[in-house]
């Protein structure tokens, strides 16, 4: 069953990706399409049965790989019910987002490749979830970061595409360095790559030291701040989140597929499964929490002033992903994966909802350029709509709420809960939480409230003026990246240019209604078996041996301020959002005005990328060309071969038969006379 | 098996080949030479197929006196196997890879890559110093031809470079063999691999075998030779160069210097980890900067080269087994890229990054290959790549997490370099008109592609089949490097365990509140 689960989308990305002459676009799509919803039939029992407490771990092995000296491992599919819950979000959302290329992807040429793409990036998640021991989990670590590559470059003219795709593998191989270097620090550690016999042995070692870099150390924690490098890298945490904006050059379904529901959730399942670990490390654990808090706040202050869409949930991403990352590092596993879990779900609406708009509005992703489309799309509006109630964590303490009101809320009650420097975090996350709101509910207004603004958009006037209307659905164009928003055409005077948008074609709205169901319900159906501490301990029943009932417990008893907090800042965010969106929409601009600065540097991203650009790259190139001409042309050269040349050449008429070519010829009758010689005195002599 | 002759009948085939091919005219010399390969690349199987894992060290072996102390003496182990695995199955893939592009003297060339495929694989039979040492000098011969001959524009300057490099250690390693004869008083390697040289010899004959193979490796700062002779060389001969010659040094390193002079070896292990650890973060930044995609992957190689001497010398298992594994990897990968360099070269004639771009649009075949092999070359789990990388610095790492550390960082830059040739040769819009006029794969790059592509998934998926023949091998020099191996710096003391209680699933440590102390 799990083999089939694992397997059937390799199968179905490789006849896609290879065949596609062959079985033709459609018969392609169908495969990959029916492949993963396949694969989500099966993983839903699985889950349920875990759920319902009849569940049962186990491990399948499928083929040896690797035995060398004492590092044996082989290719193995582990289920157990942290297992359970990464197969039920990953093929949901997968079979989902491949149902919604069907329409989003219509007119693209290039589709069989997009679907074994997107194939192909599932069972290298599913071989990531899967794992046994660490090195299979590398292997679908990289596996996800090569897919999430090909995607990001799938429209391969487009240069800044290109730009992103390489970055983003770049970025995260610095954090696979960590991830690598952590792999041999436990395999020389414990002598094993297998998780369950690292976590066994993990309490044993706390407290040991090792020495590395030269640094005598606290051995776990080394090991886990290794780790956690890797961690951070494919899950965009501060430092190395510079790639995940940057990564909605892809096609939105990519997106909410890789860069909202899945691969970058990868960070914070490595963390859970290898919980026992970072146990036994609290400095590793701080950072963790230290990292996570930062990386939502981050985010959050990003995220208020981007104009693109797709960034703005890009950056609401990178900011829910601390969140989680503080959870684990509080010792609420728990409530970490329930967020991730919600979070997959209200994420892959929100983009799957941003990408049905931009569909509509002919690939013009800037919110500038939007307003009223309300009455336009409304089952996207919807949609969107329930999206943005889950993840600013709209409920009643103590009834019910959407799904983000349960996870998040989990969160920030444990990390009160939690005392020292989880109440840090705690403020820190509801600062987040108000911003959360803020920018997502100005997202939503910009969007589909006010007077339309379309006639600035120059895609608007393209659609308009190749009077294809809304058909002419061309990605080359939107691949020409200038925006030169100049023209103050109007054929109407109503900001609508005479364009009229659709709503989406059937395969987008589906999973967007499937999707909504999750953001309203995911989180008060499963709260009990995630974050309950009786109902949580059964359903981890130790696949997650960290899980921390009494801590869980705790969270559940904090003082009632606590609980209302959160709702409260929501509530502030929405109304600020409101009063600057709808109410007075003058006021960003003075705002902007008066804090210049804080503005630029918010709109900037903090600098990061201007600043990696300086340390990083620039050097790099101008170093590897300071090396290839002084080092080797200029010194190993000058002063060896051509030195050597230049000596004979100069001193003797060698040089003439130098450049005939004809005394390497020469030389090497010189030498094989030189071995004969040898032989024979030899022969004679010894 | 026992008796046949199957390993001299391995160089007698391809040496009949060659005599043929310079007599039968130049378009029957490419269906000998390509009849030759083949039919060696089938003894080849004959011979993995018959070869006794886990049995005696040495296999098929032959002996016969020639004169004096000179003996035919042939033999093979596992790594020996592999190696001569990998070289007869390139053969045919580079005589094919010719097939079109060389035009003048096919005879001559088909007999050079023919004398090339004698004198490679008889590196790896010979159980004779005197006859590995002509087999070892000798291959390079029919290739300062190929590149004197067939090669670029500046082949002559490429081909002196080569030969300066390669003369002065030669010399020197040759006075190394003649001592170590006349100490030890044989020249059968098998004998001379368990003898116990003087400690203060070992350093000198050390010096002088080292100073040869670090120039075949190449090691930096004695690279240079190969950026030149590979941009110089036809397609083909890149192609052997990369995958075959460039894994004679450390065949060298890993037949000769370290069981023969363990204590030599240990004592200036820091100088090969140095030298390593230069290499892969310079070469790889050079690669960066190189605007022809010969030069880049010649550079690549550099820094491949440079993680299999770190691997070796970390005198562990795990080490020298991925060691070994990069060499097979690369020597199939780069085969693998500079053909894939070829493929356009032939079209455009040029090795100019800037000037092609977009070829996925009118040449998406090609465009799966090269990327998969560029994936293989950084090292994508999954492919072969992956494994000899992950083996080697998980070695490297047990040796010293310093040196650990320096060689990882290739796989930042290697993805960077790699990468970066792949989207400027192979995305972007395809605006060029000639690069526009460009054919896809045709059957004959087909059947070189394919083998490629499937051997470099194979070892990345199961890599048993070819680790399983070396691992005694590996594990008999690994012995003899015990008693001078130096511990590793890790030190890893025991602190005082937490309470057993910690473990259940009710406790949870005293770390919950990680971040509050």
């Amino acid at each position: 069953m799990i083999q089939a689960i694992v397997f059937l989308p390799l199968l179905a990305a490789l006849i896609a990706g290879l065949g596609q002459r062959i079985i033709g676009t459609t018969a392609s799509k169908i495969l990959t399409t029916g492949a993963l919803f396949t694969s989500c039939a099966l993983s839903w029992p699985i889950f349920l049965s875990f759920v319902m407490g009849t569940g049962e771990a186990e491990v399948v092995t499928v083929l040896h790989w690797v035995s060398s000296g004492a590092l044996q491992f082989n290719w193995e599919l582990r289920v157990d019910t942290l297992t359970a819950v990464m197969l039920v979000v990953i093929t949901t959302v997968s079979a989902l987002v491949h149902l919604y290329s069907w329409g989003y992807m219509e007119e693209d040429p290039d589709q069989p490749r997009f679907f074994a793409y997107l194939s192909l990036f599932t069972f290298a998640m599913l071989m990531l979830v899967t794992a046994n021991n660490l090195v299979q989990m590398f292997f679908g670590w990289e596996g996800v970061g090569l897919a999430s590559y090909l995607l990001i470059g799938f429209w391969y003219k487009k240069p800044s595409a290109n730009a992103a795709a390489i970055k983003a593998f770049v970025v995260n191989r610095v954090g696979d360095l960590g991830f690598m270097l952590g792999i041999f620090g436990t395999f020389l550690v414990f002598g094993t790559v297998s998780i369950p016999e690292i976590l066994a042995a993990a309490p044993g070692m706390a407290g040991s030291t090792i020495t590395f870099m030269g640094m005598r150390l606290d051995t776990m924690t080394i090991l886990c701040l290794l780790l956690f490098i890797g961690a951070m890298g494919k899950s965009a945490q501060l430092g190395l989140h510079t790639w995940l904006p940057d990564a909605m050059e892809g096609p939105t379904p990519v997106s909410a597929l890789i860069h909202a529901a899945t691969m970058v959730t990868a960070g914070v399942f490595m963390v859970c499964r290898l919980s026992p670990m970072f146990e036994t490390s609290e400095v590793a654990l701080g950072v963790v929490t230290f990292v996570g808090a930062a990386t939502c706040l981050f985010a959050a202050t990003v995220g208020t002033t981007q104009w693109d869409i797709k960034r703005v949930i890009a950056y609401s991403t990178c900011s829910q992903l601390g969140y989680m990352f503080f959870a684990a590092g509080v010792g609420a596993y728990g409530a970490a994966m329930f967020h991730l879990f919600t979070h997959a779900f209200f994420k892959a609406l929100l983009f799957l909802g941003a990408g049905s708009v931009i569909h509509a509005m002919h690939h013009e992703q800037d919110m500038r350029y939007y307003g009223g489309l309300r009455k336009h799309i409304p089952i996207t509006f919807w949609a969107m709509m329930m999206g943005t109630l889950a993840i600013t964590g709209v409920g009643i303490a103590g009834v019910a709420g959407f799904a983000g009101f349960h996870s998040k809320d989990g969160i920030l009650e444990a990390a009160f809960a939690a005392g020292g420097g989880g109440v840090i975090a705690f403020w820190v996350g509801i600062f987040a939480a108000l911003l959360t709101s803020f920018y997502s509910w100005r997202l939503v207004f910009l969007t589909f409230y006010g007077k339309p603004r379309w006639e600035q958009s120059e895609h608007i006037q393209h659609a308009v003026h190749d009077d294809h209307g809304h058909g002419h659905d061309d990605h080359a164009h939107a691949a020409q990246g200038d925006h030169h928003h100049d023209a103050h055409h109007s054929a109407s005077g109503d900001g609508t240019a005479g364009y009229h948008p659709h709503e989406s074609p059937v395969s987008m709205i589906i999973p967007l209604v499937l999707l909504s169901i999750g953001a309203v319900f995911a989180g008060y159906a499963f709260k009990y078996q995630f974050i309950y501490p009786e109902q949580g301990l059964a359903f981890w029943n130790g696949s997650m041996l960290a899980y921390d009932a009494e801590l869980m417990h705790h969270s559940h008893q904090v003082d009632t301020w606590v609980k209302w907090t959160p709702f409260t800042v929501m509530a502030i965010g929405l109304f600020l959002a409101w009063n600057s969106y709808i109410r007075n929409t003058t006021l960003p601009a003075r705002f902007v005005a008066q804090f210049k600065l804080l503005h630029q540097f918010l709109y900037n991203k903090w600098y990061f990328d201007e600043l990696y650009n300086v340390l990083f790259v620039k050097p790099a190139f101008w170093i590897g060309r300071f090396f290839w001409k002084k080092g080797d042309e200029g010194t190993i050269d000058r002063f060896g071969p051509d030195g050597a040349a230049a000596l004979v050449a100069g001193g003797t008429r060698l040089a003439v038969r130098l450049q005939s070519g004809y005394v390497y010829g020469y030389a090497f009758v010189m030498l094989l006379g030189l071995v004969g010689l040898a032989s024979w005195a030899m022969v004679n002599f010894l | 098996m026992s008796g046949f002759p199957i390993l001299s009948l391995m160089l007698a085939v391809p040496l009949v080949g060659a005599i043929a091919c310079l007599f039968v005219g130049d378009k029957m010399s490419r269906f000998v030479a390509l009849g030759a390969t083949l039919a060696t690349f089938v003894l080849g199987c004959i011979l993995w197929a018959n070869f006794d894992i886990g049995g005696a060290q040495w296999q098929f072996t032959e002996r016969a006196d020639l004169f004096g102390r000179f003996q035919w003496a042939l033999g093979i182990d596992g790594m020996a196997l592999m190696l001569i695995m990998l070289s007869v199955f390139l053969m045919p893939l580079c005589i094919l890879a010719s097939w079109d592009a060389i035009k003048s003297r096919v005879g001559l060339y088909m007999a050079m890559f023919l004398i090339m495929e004698v004198v490679m694989i008889g590196v790896f039979m010979a159980q004779d110093l005197l006859l590995f040492y002509i087999f070892f000098e000798a291959g390079l011969i029919p290739m300062y031809f190929i590149i004197g001959i067939w090669g670029g524009a500046n082949r002559k300057y490429a081909a002196f470079k080569f030969f300066l490099y390669t003369l002065l250690g030669s010399v020197l390693m040759l006075i190394a063999m003649i001592v170590m004869i006349a100490e030890a008083g044989t020249t059968d390697i098998p004998t001379l691999l368990n003898y116990d040289f003087p400690a203060g010899m070992q350093t000198w004959l050390w010096l002088a075998f080292f100073a040869s193979l670090a120039v075949k490796m190449p090691m930096w700062p004695v690279h240079t030779w190969l950026p030149d002779a590979h941009v110089q060389a036809p397609t083909a001969g890149s192609m052997i160069l990369a995958g075959v010659l460039l894994k004679l040094g450390a065949y060298g390193f890993l037949r000769f210097m370290m069981p023969m002079f363990p204590d030599a070896s240990a004592q200036l292990m820091w100088l090969v980890f140095g030298l390593s650890m230069v290499a892969v973060v310079y070469t790889s930044l050079v690669a960066l900067v190189q605007s022809d995609m010969k030069k880049l992957i010649a550079y690549s190689s550099v820094a491949h080269m440079a993680i299999v001497t770190a691997g070796l010398f970390a005198f562990n298992q795990q080490g020298i087994e991925g060691a070994l594994i990069i060499m097979l990897s690369h020597g199939v990968v780069s085969a693998a890229l500079f053909f894939c360099v070829g493929v356009i070269y032939d079209r455009l004639h040029t090795r100019e990054i800037d000037r092609y771009g977009g070829l996925a649009v009118n040449m998406p075949a090609y465009a799966l290959f090269f990327m998969l092999f560029t994936m293989a070359s950084i090292g994508l789990p999954g492919t072969s790549g992956f494994v000899g990388e992950f083996l080697s610095l998980l070695g490297i790492y047990e040796a010293s997490s310093v040196v650990a550390f320096v060689c990882t960082t290739g796989i930042i830059l290697g993805a960077a370099y790699m990468l970066y040739l792949y989207r400027r040769v192979v995305f972007g819009e395809l605006t060029k008109d000639d690069v526009k006029a460009m054919p896809d794969l045709n059957a004959r790059e087909w059947t070189i592609m394919v083998p490629l592509a499937a051997v470099a998934l194979w070892m990345g998926v199961y890599p048993e089949s070819f680790l399983a023949p070396m691992r005694g091998d590996v594990t008999t020099v690994v012995a003899r490097l015990a008693p001078a191996k130096p511990a590793g710096d890790a030190h890893l003391a025991a602190g005082k365990p937490k309470p057993a209680a910690a473990q259940g699933e009710t406790a949870h440590g005293s770390a919950h509140a990680g971040g509050a102390k």
